[in-house]
């Protein structure tokens, strides 16, 4: 009898995991704010409707930024749009935001920023002191993380269809030939990196919107990650397999994500996983997990055991990185999952999120 | 964060993890139900089935309060939603539970007005601010919330607000566990009493629990040492052979609960005769209704809802996986009919719920050793 149930047991698993491991598909009868999240849904428009239709190499990695060579030349090409409510937050606003944002995409890519492009898509009755503060903040931006704004497009359209204004961005990169970074090269024994404290992003501009009645000193994180990942460069160039900022759906999604694409297992210690307590009281007043939290100047770094103690000193030496931590490991089985070791001692799996907690904070 | 560390020493938690150990009777097998989802939450998230023998299993109760709204009152919310003028107000959670159909957020992106709220006071807030349209809250929850619920609708009638309705969908916590107990295949020795719902109606509504059924009770906080030194609680009373209701929770929970809140909620509220509970079926007076004398505020009353019932697919077991008799994948729709992207039952429906939880890892955290 218990033979006859496990039997039972395993094909039912075997169903499911058939079922998973399909390519996601695009079902749904209209898009809905989920699909925005950058969880499940967002996969299925990807995976399902996006890189099917659009049948190139490049973009079936699913990396941040597309690897391209040209002549020989490696180059890193990114686009990405910003309609994030309040145009103004503590700590940043939409056009630094944008600027930062797309560099990071390159970064990610292991590439040297080298050129943006900007489309504004402007509401009719926006005030000109908005749209000028945002141009400073882009130019701003920009010189900070040494790139140069190359060409741009301006449309308007009626008043109240675009909250103020939207950014639209496409980035151009030169990739570094220090490191060679991929989604999929996640290898056993990698040591998990995390660049500073994370959450700062998502519960600066959760806060800003006023709807909680909450009052707490936390700025967006917003900034470039290049000179980050130019010292992470410096201090283990071959030993860095994989960058991926923690953005939208926050650090456990970033890293579902690449369980997934590298066949492999991850394991973090929350203990090691650096929170503001600010943000931390945030996050449990709210009920919410940092980890899902977005951040926009955070990236997780996979490194070869080796080369991972001077990776972190690589990273704590810079500005902004003091509370970079070793937050993990990469391991073998079960292959796709995340698992964590929770403070208390547990283990959990920390799964794909799932809806959308906070819509439009990029 | 003071008062909060306090509660979540990984050294105490390991010192508790081995009294448990010394509780347990290595041949026997412990079923204990957690009846709260908040219950279910922290188990997850501080891995706490971890922390205990293989043969003390923790049984995720009916507590969810999202999970057991049934399809056709889903489809009721949407119908209001849909109404002309409407601004339909919910919890977050809610905006995902599947209806017949399809689920508010869908509603929502067909054009609906469905706005997300933290509390019901803010959706008096918005009827208040657009006194040309019509706004409905969906109040949904346990004896936890309806206090809330009950005082909005108080402050409403107070402040004349006309344009303010309530679609009150909130239920009580003793029906569903009574209908549970009742059940001859009952598989369960013990349970961790909510905390939150027994903040207002008390620890002793739960004396039934060992007075007839002989069950032992430990009222239980929420943080991690809460339910582990809860866990021991229930287990030593099964191991002295003792039954009654002990309240691990006493720094929060009264033994009479909030009596204040009692009030407000018996002048706002009547019981409904019956409620459908999503996988459970018809648990008489398990429900709440807005009283007579509030039935202006009443979003049932001021507007037709089709009250078309929505009967769960035959096959759907979560009765039986609610009860401990059946494991998730013996349940004959589980991972085929029924998935967390298509839910059938409330088990399936939060990702919290004993079969969504099975399906997307639990066979991963049980039985797989990471390498």
């Amino acid at each position: 009898m218990a033979e006859a149930i496990s039997d039972r047991e395993s094909k039912i698993l075997g169903i499911i995991e058939t079922a998973r491991a399909k390519r996601a598909k695009f079902r749904d009868p209209h898009i809905t704010m989920s699909h925005g999240a950058g969880g499940k849904a967002t996969s299925t428009l990807v995976e399902g409707l996006f890189v099917p239709a659009f049948a190139s190499p490049a973009l079936e990695s699913l990396a941040d930024a597309a690897a391209l060579s040209v002549d020989g030349v490696q180059l890193a090409m990114t686009t990405d749009a910003f309609v994030v409510k309040p145009l103004r937050f503590p700590g940043g606003s939409i056009g630094g935001l944008a600027v930062n944002g797309t560099v990071n995409d390159l970064a990610m890519g292991g590439a040297r920023p080298l050129a943006l492009t900007l489309s504004l898509v402007l509401e009719e009755g926006l005030p000109a002191e908005i749209l000028r503060a945002e141009v400073d903040a882009i130019a701003c931006a920009a010189r900070a993380a040494e790139v140069e704004i190359v060409a741009g497009d301006t449309k308007v359209v009626e008043r109240g269809l675009a909250d103020g204004m939207y950014i639209c961005t496409a980035g151009l990169g030169r990739r570094d030939p220090r490191a060679s970074l991929a989604p999929d090269q996640l290898a056993p024994g990698d040591r998990i990196l995390l660049s500073g404290s994370i959450g700062e992003h998502g519960t600066a501009i959760m806060l800003a919107r006023g709807e909680l009645g909450l009052d707490a000193d936390i700025e967006s994180d917003t900034r470039s990650l290049w000179p980050a990942v130019d010292g992470l460069f410096d201090a283990a160039g071959v030993g860095v397999h994989c960058l991926r900022d923690a953005t939208r759906g926050g650090v456990a999604s970033v890293l579902n994500e690449l369980a997934r694409a590298s066949g492999v297992a991850i394991v973090v210690r929350e203990a090691d996983v650096p929170v503001a307590a600010t943000v931390a009281g945030a996050a449990e007043l709210l009920g919410i997990d940092p980890m899902y939290v977005a951040n926009e100047g955070k990236f997780v770094a996979f490194v070869a055991a080796e080369h991972a103690a001077q990776a972190l000193a690589a990273l704590r030496a810079l500005p902004g990185g003091e509370a970079a931590a070793e937050i993990g490991e990469v391991k073998t089985e079960p292959p796709g999952m995340v698992l964590v070791e929770t403070a208390f001692g547990g283990r959990r799996v920390m799964d794909q999120l799932v809806g959308d907690p906070l819509p439009r904070i990029c | 964060m003071r008062f909060v560390d306090e509660f979540r020493d990984a050294e105490l938690g390991r010192s508790l993890a081995g009294e448990i150990m010394a509780s347990v009777e290595s041949e026997r097998h412990y079923k204990i139900m957690e009846v709260c989802g908040g219950h279910t939450h922290s188990i997850y998230k501080y891995g706490i089935d971890d922390l205990l023998p293989p043969n003390v299993e923790l049984v995720h109760g009916p507590g969810c309060p999202v999970c057991v709204i049934p399809m056709g009152r889903v489809d009721d919310g949407i119908s209001l939603a849909r109404e002309p003028g409407v601004i339909f107000t919910c919890f977050g959670d809610m905006l995902r539970v599947p209806g017949s159909q399809q689920t508010l957020l869908d509603a929502k992106a067909e054009g609906a007005d469905v706005r997300i709220v933290y509390s019901p006071l803010d959706a008096l807030r918005i009827a208040k601010q657009n006194p040309e349209r019509e706004v409905v809250f969906f109040a949904i929850g346990f004896e936890t919330t309806a206090p809330s619920t009950a005082l909005t609708v108080r402050r409403a009638k107070a402040e004349s607000v006309s344009n303010f309705s309530v679609m009150c969908s909130h239920v009580t916590i003793v029906p569903p566990l009574r209908a549970l107990l009742e059940s001859p295949d009952l598989r369960l020795d013990g349970f961790i009493g909510p905390g939150h719902v027994a903040t207002i109606v008390g620890a002793r509504p739960f004396q039934f629990l060992p007075q007839q059924y002989g069950k032992p009770v430990a009222i239980s906080g929420f943080e991690p040492l809460d339910l582990l030194q809860s866990v021991l609680m229930v287990l030593r009373q099964l191991a002295a052979g003792r039954a009654e209701v002990e309240n691990q929770y006493a720094r929060v929970v009264p033994w009479e609960g909030n009596l204040r809140a009692l009030e407000v909620m018996s002048e706002v509220f009547a019981l409904r005769p019956h409620f459908e509970w999503r996988g459970l079926g018809f648990i008489s007076q398990s429900a709440l209704r807005l009283a007579d004398e509030y039935s202006e505020w009443d979003a049932e009353q001021r507007f037709p809802v089709p009250g078309v019932r929505v009967a769960d697919p035959k096959a759907c077991q979560c009765g039986e996986v609610l009860k401990g008799v059946i494991k998730p994948w013996e349940c004959k729709v589980f991972g085929t009919a029924c998935t967390p992207e298509r839910a059938i039952g409330t088990c399936m429906v939060s990702p919290e719920g004993a079969c969504a939880a099975y399906y997307n890892y639990g066979r991963f955290a049980r039985e797989r050793e990471v390498v």
